[in-house]
């Protein structure tokens, strides 16, 4: 520790911290344009130049590491001049004409220039001017505004992993952009139009829509993935006009993913306004209370007639706590479990030892302290793009991350090793690894040493083995691809064992933002809140859609992109008698086999909670309110609960549903659950002759139905690229198929055709088809083995 | 999904030769600190000067993001990305050249060679470009003809100069 002071206040600081860092968190403001706490220290803007005593110029704070007894001013004349000469050069090229420029108002050069700059310019030859560049969807650019601070170029080489921007050209000629036209594609692309101090490059979307003193603003939390980044929208006029972080060091830091940051235009296409009912084929606009009046009696008569274990309900795991609670608590008051969030999930063998809730087994802040980790079925860094941005930071510090995938993803850090493998053969591999600990002298759970017994295992699963067991910190963690998964338990199992003997924490990264939460508020068919067993169990959602249910209440979801199995979902949904749909969207393919559609708010436009992987609470109000009749989910349950006779449906606000859920968990929640051995290996039990694998993921931009609508991010390459299917160049020799050639694949007898793209990515003998997106609606993801039709 | 597929190398067997006796100069996580050889190296095999292209092979070669390759390339002024003349005059016309007369030098130069900045001669003798300070400034007005420099220039000191180029 030192003692320095600037501005005759005495301070205590860290030795080697930076004079800005100190002079930050004493309050004490020194403009800046290219410093960022959380980037490297380029020094390159000057505008922080501060009088040190004794030192012969003025000094750069953000570059001039304390000294112990250093007296700094950053208000005497000497710092003034040299602020305000700094000023006047960043002038000298950049346009006057703020008026004009989308950053007008919230702009730090604007600010500083006020605070900091002189009324006039000595300055009065031509200003060089600099082409605009095309980076993309996401991000607009004026680069004449820039000023070099080259913030945006150390966000990519730094923080996105990944570097698209740069600085070309020199002197006078410099220019931050691709050089050649590009777009920018990093995942987290959109956070440069935040660090951007000037008006270069700002948000396509939003562009010329508002000034920022027109917005109001909320405070929210990002609903697309299961870390509940902290966000604040902005809206105008009841409308959102753009979704900025805010900061949670615990979660985001002050990072969002660009899905977080545009998703919000998908807020306002296909809305459903009124409550409609079908009547003999015909569609018609009711009042809600004409709509939940016959859900009710609909309700109530199919459970009077066929019982109530008829009825199931299927909801979005990004539904708010408050609504998966009422939900399921609707359900079983009509006498039903039939309720489950776990529309892509196969195997619910293991949903008797499951934890309370689906959790990360780590807190989200603590991945980049990790020494190793090994993620089963991810692409982290495209499905959970901050906790990707954690785990790169872990890579950048020396851990070893591997992967057992399906796909070679490609990831924006040094990845230790990757398996890439059939979906047949996760098993074998974690078998393997397992095998390689105990060749090694670890002590397996009881019946896993039989059950490997005879896996090979090669130079790749030792290496994974050892790097486990090399650190005090290492984490085993499935992903969306392994909870999908066809034989789910096993990979639960072996991954649990392997993290056992390796003393790693093990977790995973669920579906939607409130998977966690879900489980929690008992929106399982087994398990009421807070993990108790249910006194009856019901159908899971699989069961439920292939058991052609009476009736069906479905909360916030597309079936024909949301479930795995589209085309048997369609099919269950149609033939029963009563389908009633609580969307905030409303298409065609909605209107054909729902019975009635009731309009209910995003999570823009509803308070709610969403309870992230690390099992952490967070509330947050409606940003607007409804467009129309739709109303928020919550209070269309509260009615209907009530108008169905259930008990206990009274409540006046979201907060008291929370807080009785609240109320019955406990604080000291099972989070590991139970293990049991699995009781084979069916390595290749699926893998049948003649047909090859399916291996699919749902691409970032497919996720739910609001970030399907979001334009922009539609028109970015991430989305473009999930029109075709993928296969190697072996296999699609082996088939006698060449690039861009139309393929069709069947399976359960449903066929889709799309054009190929031979990618490398694709293990052997398999083929990648996305899920979600229109062009694969009908295929049945719940298949491993298709056919290729000639 | 990004699609990964094999691409042939541009390179030739000698370049890539040349190129790997620079790489081996730098620990092997450092590859990328023979950029500016490599640039050189691929250069004088293009005939004097850099497509994109050819960039893009030098930062897959050398394992870096090929916009960091782009940035030394337009960086350094001995880097040329069109097609140029046999010997380049690098003319500076930075402040310290001004101050000391680059303006006359410019004009004399293109007075002579009957072309503007950022011309080729017709005979595709020389090609003329204006460039940022070359660090030369103690020795202002300079200019660079290919790898040499020439300071204090005058014009007379100019046509001796170029008057030993055939
Ligand atoms: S574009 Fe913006 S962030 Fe990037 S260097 Fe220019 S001013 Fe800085
Ligand atoms: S903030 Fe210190 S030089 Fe830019
Ligand atoms: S200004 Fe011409 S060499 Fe420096």
């Amino acid at each position: 520790m030192v003692t320095i002071e600037i501005d005759g206040q005495k301070l205590e600081a860290e030795s080697g911290a930076m004079l800005i860092e100190v002079a930050d968190k004493a309050g004490i403001h020194i403009p800046r344009f290219c410093y960022h706490d959380k980037l490297s220290i380029a020094a390159n803007c000057r505008m922080c130049l501060v009088d040190v005593e004794k030192a012969p110029k003025p000094l750069p704070a953000c570059a001039t590491p304390v000294m112990d007894g250093m007296t700094i001013h950053t208000k005497s004349a000497k710092a003034l001049a040299a602020q305000r000469g700094t000023m006047e050069f960043l002038l000298i090229n950049h346009p006057l004409d703020c008026p004009i420029c989308d950053q007008g108002g919230e702009c730090e050069l604007q600010d500083t220039a006020m605070g900091y700059g002189s009324s006039t310019s000595d300055y009065a030859d031509v200003k060089r001017v600099v082409k605009d560049k095309n980076l993309g969807a996401l991000i607009n650019t004026d680069m004449t505004r820039c000023i070099h601070c080259t913030r945006c170029v150390r966000f990519g080489q730094e923080i996105a992993g990944i570097m698209e921007l740069g600085t070309t050209g020199r002197g006078e000629h410099m220019e931050i952009g691709t050089y050649i036209e590009e777009s920018v594609d990093s995942e987290l692309s959109g956070n440069v139009i935040d660090l951007c101090p000037v008006g270069a490059l700002t948000s396509k979307p939003f562009r010329y829509t508002s000034r920022p003193w027109e917005l109001t603003s909320s405070e929210t939390i990002a609903p697309h993935d299961c870390l509940g980044s902290n966000i604040v929208i902005h809206s105008r006029f009841h409308e959102i006009k753009r979704a900025l972080p805010r900061d949670n060091e615990d979660i985001n830091e002050c990072w969002i993913s660009d899905r977080d940051r545009f998703s919000y235009e998908g807020l306002n296409n296909d809305r459903l306004l009124q409550p409609m009912i079908k009547e003999r084929g015909e569609w018609k606009e009711v009042d809600w209370e004409t709509a939940l009046t016959k859900v009710a009696q609909d309700l109530n008569k199919i459970k009077d007639e066929h019982g109530a274990n008829n009825i199931g309900a299927l909801l979005s795991p990004s539904s708010t706590l408050e609504e998966s609670f009422l939900l399921q608590k609707l359900m079983r008051g009509l006498g039903s479990s039939n309720v489950d969030h776990r529309l892509r999930q196969q195997d619910f063998s293991a949903d008797d030892i499951a934890p309370v809730y689906p959790n990360l087994g780590l807190r989200i802040s603590d991945l980049e302290n990790l020494n190793a980790a090994l993620l089963i079925g991810s692409n982290i860094r495209k499905e959970q793009p901050i906790a990707g941005h954690r785990l790169r930071k872990a890579s950048l510090s020396g851990a070893n991350i591997s992967f057992v995938n399906g796909i070679d993803y490609e990831f924006s850090f040094d990845v230790a090793e990757t398996i890439v493998v059939a979906p047949s053969r996760y098993t074998s591999q974690l078998a393997g690894i397992a095998k390689a600990l105990i060749d090694s002298g670890a002590s397996a759970p009881d019946g896993i040493a039989n059950l490997v017994a005879s896996v090979s295992v090669n130079d790749a699963h030792r290496a994974i083995a050892q790097q486990l067991s090399g650190g005090d910190n290492s984490a085993v963690i499935l992903g969306t691809q392994a909870l999908h998964h066809l034989d789910y338990a096993a990979i639960n199992a072996l991954a649990t064992a392997i993290a056992k003997m390796t003393n790693s924490s093990v977790g995973s990264l669920t579906d939607g933002a409130n998977s966690s939460g879900a489980w929690l508020a008992g929106a399982v068919p087994h398990r009421v809140v807070d993990g108790a067993a249910a006194s009856r169990s019901g159908l899971d959602a699989q069961k439920m859609l292939a058991n052609h249910l009476k009736a069906y209440v479905l909360l916030g979801i597309e079936p024909e992109f949301d479930v795995a199995n589209a085309a048997q979902a369609i099919n269950g949904l149609s033939t029963a008698d009563l389908t009633v749909m609580l969307t905030p969207y409303v298409t065609d393919a909605m209107r054909a086999y729902a019975d009635v559609l009731l309009p209910v708010g995003p999570f823009s436009e509803t308070s709610g909670t969403f309870v992230n992987v690390e099992g952490c609470w967070q509330s947050f109000t409606g940003t607007i309110p409804s467009p129309g009749e739709a109303r928020p989910a919550w209070k269309v349950l509260r009615v209907l609960g009530n108008l169905c006779e259930v008990d206990g449906f009274d409540y006046t606000s979201s907060e008291e549903v929370r807080d009785e859920v609240a109320r019955m968990s406990s604080d000291d929640a099972d989070l590991a659950g139970g293990w049991r051995c699995p009781t084979e290996l069916k390595a290749n039990a699926n893998e049948v002759r003649d047909s090859i694998q399916a291996v699919s993921d749902v691409p970032l931009y497919a996720v739910d139905a609001t970030v399907r609508r979001a334009s922009a991010l539609q028109n970015t390459v991430d989305a473009k690229t999930t029109q075709s299917v993928g296969m190697n160049t072996q296999c699609a020799e082996k088939h006698g198929l060449s690039n861009a050639e139309q393929v069709r694949l069947s399976v359960s007898g449903t066929e889709i055709s799309l054009p190929l793209q031979i990618n490398d990515r694709v293990p052997d003998d398999c083929v990648y088809v996305p899920a979600a997106v229109p062009a694969t609606v009908m295929f049945d993801f719940s298949q491993q083995a298709v056919q290729i039709q000639r | 999904m990004p699609e990964k597929s094999k691409q042939p190398s541009l390179f030739s067997a000698s370049v890539k030769a040349e190129i790997d006796k620079w790489i081996k100069r730098y620990p092997a996580d450092q590859k990328r600190s023979a950029v500016i050889p490599a640039l050189h190296v691929v250069q004088r095999s293009n005939g004097g000067w850099l497509t994109t292209e050819s960039m893009d092979a030098v930062a897959d070669y050398l394992e870096m993001p090929r916009i960091a390759v782009y940035e030394v390339g337009t960086f350094y002024s001995m880097f040329v990305h069109e097609p140029t003349g046999r010997h380049k005059i690098n003319v500076c016309t930075n402040v310290s050249c001004m101050l000391c007369g680059s303006d006359e030098i410019v004009s004399h130069l293109q007075k002579r060679l009957g072309i503007k900045l950022g011309e080729t001669t017709p005979d595709n003798k020389f090609t003329l470009r204006e460039v940022e300070c070359l660090a030369a400034c103690g020795g202002a007005p300079m200019m660079q003809v290919n790898r040499d420099y020439h300071e204090d220039l005058t014009p007379e000191k100019i046509d001796e100069i170029l008057d030993g180029f055939e």
